[in-house]
């Protein structure tokens, strides 16, 4: 009987633990070996386990130290990979901070412990986002040097084993920006969406920056057909979007009804030949506004759109 | 029995009288009230009210009586049936303010801990779709925001004198009426559980910021079954049942749905009426659309 108690506080205390706080970073398992750190911007993942650490998107510049922190509490292991989903500066503006406080293999050139090496933490991003970041020489890069992928993968997807999973890296193209991937732990069943999937507004699809709603649609597409719920439509797989909460596949679902059906409205005005403004003007988004419309910014119906306005009549 | 019999007997009858405290407060006796009332069980749905709606379903745009604002008018108005023959919506599970309605087989159970008793948590499970669902009775609190939403959600109870009553997170979106009308993942609810003997009543009050204008109360009844019965399970398989090109999505374009007269025809109601909004659910509405009737002359 004693026993039992102490299993269900252990419990209580696992839970307690899963929810626990620090400051502006808050730390949730989401299952298997994956935690979500909230309050950094862009949602940040890390996996832990006995090879070290692995962190997907690394949050704004300023709370890269908190973040750092953060997961300081969930392994002393070394940071030995960084993934970025896309290129925006919160989700990569904490890259150099973290990447320095990392470490990893570097071929023949390490010896000794591998806390040695001095390279810190390999970054991998699609090529794209290298584009997107970089500048050449003598020309003003987007983002600091720090900050830049160090790996690159061209198309298809990039896969690595670590912590005892298999860990893919899958390119959208043309999605939110050019340069998405979708980043799946296999063994603990959970997909990271990058900025493809919200759930806190409508999507930002940045078209000057390569993205589409065609890629968009055909992301949340496919990250229904990686998906596998559990029992009675419920968990089995969570999606952990760019902004917002853990999801599961009814979640993401609901989402790609959304934005298919508002892409099938605008899709409909255009044939009826009506201008972008006709569009804005004609409240097409009316029913979802309450729950997804920003008051400003990429987020907002206008913005979304106009987007997806632009998406649909641009010129192949 | 003479009278001189009686010094015997009385000694024994005061003796069992004084006797009864001591009874009550050893092993087996006689057990005080505590928190509540035992809700534990196998209870079967009571179908008076809204048996149309429960049974068969409701009609397409019937809104009539529900507290929506535009925003849920506009999302029923778009919402297609034919959204059921997608695979991933064929087993979407009935939301937790929802599937009391259902013809749903209730069995609640208690969860204490085995070395204090005290109550942990109140168990519900019902077969319609398979759900179990957890009622915290700990005072822990609710997840943060960054967790995950189920069809059940996030529940926490506490005893208002007999009335269990329960606050719940943490929902997905879900059904307010099988039609189209949704609640958005924001919403929260409040539900009291009344025991009436062998009856219980289930009462359930839905608010949300962004679907509703006023908060939604709605009864259901239960019986307490002696009878152990048979229907715990709810096995559900997706299947395709129509083959469309990949992600498309049933929906009707803004004021193209075919259905937004049927049912307002059918039952000789205004249009207006059966569109719904907090104003349908008073008795004074029909005042207001008796006068609307007159002053145009159709009597209607």
């Amino acid at each position: 009987m004693r026993r039992t108690l102490t299993a269900a506080l252990a419990t209580l205390w696992l839970v307690a633990g899963a929810y626990a706080q620090q400051a502006g970073i808050q730390t949730l398992k989401v299952q298997g070996n994956v935690y979500l750190l909230t309050g950094a911007g862009g949602n940040v993942v890390v996996q832990v386990g006995e090879q070290g650490v692995l962190v997907v998107d690394t949050g704004l510049e300023h709370t890269a130290d908190q973040v750092l922190t953060a997961i300081r509490k969930l392994s002393d292991k070394p940071v030995q990979f960084i993934l970025n989903t896309h290129f925006h500066s919160d989700h990569t503006g904490g890259n150099d901070t973290i990447r320095k406080a990392g470490a990893t293999y570097t071929g023949a050139n390490v010896t000794g412990n591998i806390k040695d090496a001095a390279t810190g933490a390999q970054v991998f991003a699609q090529d794209n986002v290298m584009q997107r970041m970089s500048a050449p020489t003598g020309q003003q890069a987007a983002a600091p040097f720090g900050d830049w992928p160090t790996e690159t993968y061209l198309a298809g997807r990039k896969q690595m084993f670590f912590n005892g999973e298999p860990v893919e890296m899958i390119h959208q193209p043309a999605a939110h920006t050019d340069g998405d991937s979708l980043v799946m732990f296999r063994r603990s069943d959970v997909i990271v969406a990058g900025d493809l999937f919200l759930t806190t507004t409508y999507p930002f699809i940045d078209v000057d920056h390569g993205g589409s709603i065609q890629g968009e649609l055909e992301a949340l597409n496919n990250i229904l057909d990686l998906a596998v719920a559990a029992h009675q439509d419920e968990g089995g797989t969570y999606i952990i979007p760019g902004h917002g909460r853990v999801c599961d596949k009814p979640e993401v679902l609901e989402y790609r009804d959304m934005v298919t059906i508002i892409r099938d409205r605008v899709q409909a005005s255009i044939r009826k030949g009506m201008t972008l403004e006709q569009v804005k003007a004609a409240g097409l988004t009316r029913d979802y506004d309450p729950r997804y419309s920003a008051k400003t910014g990429p987020g907002n119906k206008d913005a979304f759109v106009e987007a997806v306005y632009k998406s649909l009549t641009k010129k192949k | 029995m003479t009278r001189g019999n009686r010094p015997g007997l009385f000694p024994l009858v005061a003796g069992l009288i004084l006797s009864i405290p001591s009874l009550a407060q050893g092993p087996g006796g006689y057990n005080p009230p505590g928190q509540g009332v035992a809700l534990s069980g196998n209870w079967g749905p009571v179908f008076h009210e809204d048996a149309h709606e429960r049974g068969p379903g409701p009609e397409l745009v019937n809104y009539l009586g529900l507290p929506i604002n535009d925003a849920a008018r506009n999302y029923a108005l778009a919402w297609d049936p034919s959204r059921f023959t997608v695979p991933e919506h064929q087993c979407e599970v009935h939301i937790v303010g929802y599937i009391y309605r259902g013809p749903v087989n209730l069995r609640i159970w208690e969860n204490r801990d085995p070395v204090t008793q005290k109550l942990i948590s109140i168990g519900n499970y019902m077969d319609n779709y398979e759900q179990t669902r957890t009622i915290w009775m700990d005072d822990r609190p609710h997840p943060p925001e960054s967790a995950p939403h189920t069809w059940m959600g996030f529940s926490t109870g506490k005893w208002e004198g007999n009335t269990l009553t329960v606050y719940t997170t943490h929902m997905k979106q879900g059904w307010i009426r099988r039609n189209g009308l949704r609640h958005s993942d924001q919403a929260t609810l409040v539900e009291h559980f009344i025991r009436h003997g062998d009856h219980l009543v289930h009462m359930s009050v839905l608010t949300d910021p962004l679907t509703l204008t006023e908060p939604l109360v709605k009864t259901d009844d239960f019986n307490l079954r002696v009878q152990n019965g048979q229907t715990w399970l709810y096995p559900c398989e997706a299947v395709v049942e129509i083959v469309r090109p990949r992600g498309i999505v049933p929906s009707y374009q803004p004021g193209e749905n075919p259905f937004t007269h049927e049912f307002s025809d059918l039952y000789k109601i205004p249009a207006e009426a059966a569109l719904g909004g907090a104003e349908t659910m008073y008795p004074e509405y029909q005042s207001k659309l008796k006068a609307a009737a007159a002053s145009s002359g159709s009597g209607k």
